[in-house]
């Protein structure tokens, strides 16, 4: 399973369109990081509409990909995580802590842009 | 699996009840999924997932069952290789719910009530599994032997 990476402008599009094993969240996150160096991205969107559960190794993974994708000067956003999924982790005591998330693919673009603009020289 | 009920008990005489109770209806059954690998995982939660929504779970209490049964499945993998995740429709009196036992018989948990604090994590990872299982689900068993395997069983009640 391969989650597609789609490059629009200065960003990257990440969407899960399935339940994703542990081993496909790794290899998001490595394409990821190396991704935004090749294709030189200011952020990344990753949907997670998809979804099926964000458990601990989900949530502690897409973490360390924004934390990562911070680190080589990008911005991530994660989007479209659903009511249930959202109960659940609330409910487990897991968090998102530095992480930006919005509600969907079109509210994360507008973060991004409004970002973009606030930064002087990019 | 499908199949028909065969209409009984001292009731017979509404016609409506009678076709009601002659229509095949889903019979939840116990499930066994072998965890080996980490596609076992979502194939373990999918099925649980599924059993849920079957016994009438809302979505969302599904979904709080699916993601315990990933954490505990992965606790299979990274703990002890191999195990099973054994999913079950329960009752007690009139409360309907389901069950899962994990089970390996891997190295065990040296230290069960360390294991159970939030943060604490021998694999370097968030330290969030078995607590956070134990937060989702209505009841939390855990028997672990130094090198006898541990077998974890929860249980979610239908409200």
């Amino acid at each position: 399973m391969q989650v597609p990476i789609l490059k629009q402008g200065l960003y990257l599009i990440a969407t899960i369109q399935s339940a994703l094993t542990d081993a496909d969240i790794v290899e998001l996150r490595d394409a990821l990081v190396e991704q935004v160096g090749k294709s030189r991205s200011r952020g990344v969107i990753i949907d997670v509409t998809a979804l099926d559960v964000m458990d601990s190794f989900a949530t502690g993974t897409l973490r360390d990909v924004a934390h990562m994708v911070r680190l080589r000067g990008a911005e991530t956003v994660i989007v479209g995580i659903q009511p249930d999924v959202a109960f659940s982790m609330v409910h487990m005591g897991l968090t998102l802590e530095g992480v930006t998330t919005t509600l969907d693919l079109e509210e994360g673009l507008d973060y991004l842009n409004r970002r973009a603009r606030a930064v002087p020289g990019r | 699996m499908t199949i028909s009920i065969v209409a009984q008990g001292p009731s017979r005489a509404d016609e409506s009840e009678w076709s009601w109770r002659m229509k095949p209806v889903d019979v939840a059954e116990e499930a066994r999924v072998r965890v080996e690998s980490d596609s076992d995982i979502v194939t373990a939660r999918m099925r649980g997932r599924a059993l849920a929504a079957q016994l009438g779970f809302a979505p969302a209490m599904a979904t709080l069952v699916a993601t315990a049964i990933s954490e505990l499945a992965r606790n299979i993998l990274l703990y002890a290789k191999r195990g099973e995740i054994i999913l079950a429709p329960i009752e007690r009196g009139e409360l309907r719910g389901i069950s899962v036992v994990a089970h390996d018989v891997g190295p065990g948990i040296p230290d069960v009530m360390r294991a159970m604090q939030d943060g604490y994590s021998t694999s370097g990872r968030l330290g969030l599994g078995l607590p956070g299982v134990r937060r989702l689900m209505d009841e939390f068993e855990i028997s672990s032997n130094n090198g006898q395997g541990t077998r974890v069983t929860i249980k979610k009640w239908l409200d």
